[in-house]
């Protein structure tokens, strides 16, 4: 079996905090015809980058490399979490437990579960010892096309 | 090896001898200079009262404005009969300004051309092209007729048509060329479209424009020469007033032909070495056209190294022009300075702007500055680590805080010419 089946190909795209910037960055997903399942921005001060989860990671890259934007793929695990009160809980203790530390994660719902998006430093280990704690991953073909 | 080793290696006493001996003597012609009569006489100071080379200092400075408020023979010190040759340099402004030499000037100019050339390891029986403009312009005949005066073979090819350049060079088995450095870059381009073999070059004098070690690096590898910075300007003779010797670290400034001082240009205090500033110059050997204390407007410093070749003082190469020195909370910083910097983080991109602001009194310096896209890893971490890398670099450089901001590539202003990367914002 091989692990990187659920690696989601998570978009990165670095934008200027300014207004108008979060449209001209969806405005590139809307004329590519891209559609997209999960999205968070993280900020420092000035500027921050915006974070997707899309169908079609490839076309999108290309249509925003053509517009000049700084992008780069970023590897995420998605983790099927209940969706009832303590799921997220159940979730983030277990990966604790285990000593998954976690980057940064954001969740979104898909139908009746809820997923949680996370970054972790080494996802080969991580998927291991993600499966092996009794957790479900989101294979990476169920988002990206 | 030297072209004149004994006044390319004057040093302490004699060097001060032959330098107050000259001054004296710069010092009378000027008299016969309205402009200089009169600056004297409001100045208080009459010609015999510059008994040493420090009483240099009594003196006011010369501007290039006032070289244009004598146009066209204001400045001249000797009559018209005697003046052999007339140039002029474009002005950005109005009129151009007018400068004239004696037979002996251009003897003397020539002398300082053949020094550098030798210098840089030119001789004779090496050919050298001159792609340089030859009409009014000081860069042409000046080097012809240094370069002449060794005994190289002189290929007068001026400037353009860069395919024949190119095959010049190649056919005639060239040595060493003489061009601006944007215009050696793009004979290196067209050089290598053309796949032409120019195995016979050695050597590279590049001058007029400022370029950096980047662009050595790049010349030198990509012709397979030794690449050398040449500094002059048409008030000084023209180029050959400074030059780079084979150490390539800093230029040689002929300092029994030239008194250098650095000054502050706000406030005309001469600094140490060391320490950066306007160069001011009093040529020592010019007849037709002496000056006293003349503001270059380039920004330099004298450098306290000896070099190992024996010659003189350096100067460091170029770090901008005087009118484009800003000062933030006192400190003189120029844009070249920031520049550098950036230049070299890899993950900056091509394009900066610096704003600088008045807030509550304090002067503030905001730096926007392109990411390169093609090294961008996708984490906000690595851009804050970046964001403090350019901030701690520029902190070293400039000993001044600066608020660092990361911009998307392709968000600021390109220009085309020169570029106004400054914009000071600040209300007195
Ligand atoms: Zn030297």
């Amino acid at each position: 079996m091989t692990r990187n089946k659920y690696f989601i190909k998570q978009l990165s795209i670095f934008s200027e905090n300014k207004s108008g910037r979060l449209a001209a960055v969806a405005k590139v997903f809307e004329e590519s015809k891209v559609n997209i399942h999960a999205f968070s921005i993280a900020e420092a001060n000035s500027f921050g980058v915006v974070r997707a989860i899309v169908d079609k990671p490839e076309l999108a890259f290309d249509a925003f490399s053509k517009q000049n934007y700084a992008l780069q793929y970023t590897d995420v695990l998605g983790i099927k979490m209940n969706d009832v009160p303590g799921g997220l809980y159940h979730v983030a203790n277990l990966l604790g437990s285990i000593g998954i530390n976690i980057e940064y994660a954001y969740a979104f719902r898909t139908g009746t579960f809820g997923t949680l998006i996370v970054k972790v430093s080494s996802p080969e280990d991580a998927v291991e010892k993600i499966l092996a704690a009794g957790l479900e991953l989101v294979p990476a073909t169920d988002y990206n096309f | 090896m030297f072209w004149n080793e004994k006044m390319e290696t004057l040093r302490g006493k004699e060097l001060q001898e032959l330098q107050l001996k000259r001054l004296k003597e710069t010092v009378a012609r000027t008299q016969n200079i309205g402009f200089y009569q009169k600056m004297f006489a409001e100045a208080g100071i009459r010609p015999e009262d510059i008994k040493t080379l420090d009483d240099l200092s009594k003196i006011p400075f010369t501007k290039k404005a006032d070289l244009r408020g004598g146009y066209p023979f204001g400045f001249l010190a000797v009559p018209m009969s005697r003046i052999n040759r007339i140039h002029t340099t474009s002005g950005t402004t109005g009129k151009p300004t007018v400068v004239a030499y004696t037979k002996n000037d251009l003897n003397s100019w020539s002398e300082l051309i053949a020094r550098n050339l030798t210098m840089v390891g030119l001789r004779e029986g090496d050919m050298f092209q001159n792609a340089s403009n030859y009409s009014l312009f000081t860069g042409g005949l000046g080097f012809h007729y240094g370069a002449e005066r060794i005994g190289c073979a002189v290929v007068p090819a001026g400037v353009g048509n860069t395919k024949r350049q190119i095959e010049m060079i190649q056919d005639f088995g060239v040595n060493a060329i003489h061009c601006t450095p944007s215009y050696a870059m793009h004979l290196t381009e067209v050089a290598e479209d053309m796949h032409a073999n120019l195995d016979s070059l050695r050597i590279g004098v590049f001058g007029a424009e400022a370029w950096s070690e980047n662009m050595r690096r790049d010349l030198e590898n990509r012709l397979n020469i030794k690449a050398y910075d040449s500094y002059g300007m048409s008030e000084l003779f023209g180029p050959g007033v400074a030059f780079e010797c084979p150490e390539q670290d800093g230029l040689h400034i002929w300092h029994d032909c030239y008194i250098v001082e650095i000054i502050d240009p706000k406030t005309g205090e001469v600094l140490p070495a060391g320490e950066k500033g306007e160069m001011v110059v009093t040529p020592l050997v010019k007849e037709a056209m002496p000056l006293l204390r003349y503001r270059t407007g380039d920004i330099t410093m004298l450098m306290e190294d000896d070099c190992p070749c024996g010659r003189g003082q350096k100067i460091a190469r170029l770090f901008g022009r005087s009118d484009d020195m800003l000062t933030v909370r006192g400190i003189n910083v120029f844009p070249s300075q920031i520049e550098h910097v950036l230049k070299n983080i890899p993950e900056v991109g091509d394009q900066f702007m610096v704003y600088i602001d008045r807030v509550n009194h304090l002067d503030e310096m905001t730096i926007d500055v392109e990411i390169n896209k093609h090294l961008f890893s996708g984490e906000l971490s690595d851009l804050a680590r970046l964001q403090n890398k350019i901030g701690k670099a520029l902190h070293e450089t400039l000993t001044l805080r600066a608020n660092v901001q990361l911009v998307e590539p392709g968000s600021l202003p390109r220009f085309e010419g020169k570029a106004k990367r400054v914009v000071d914002r600040r209300t007195i």
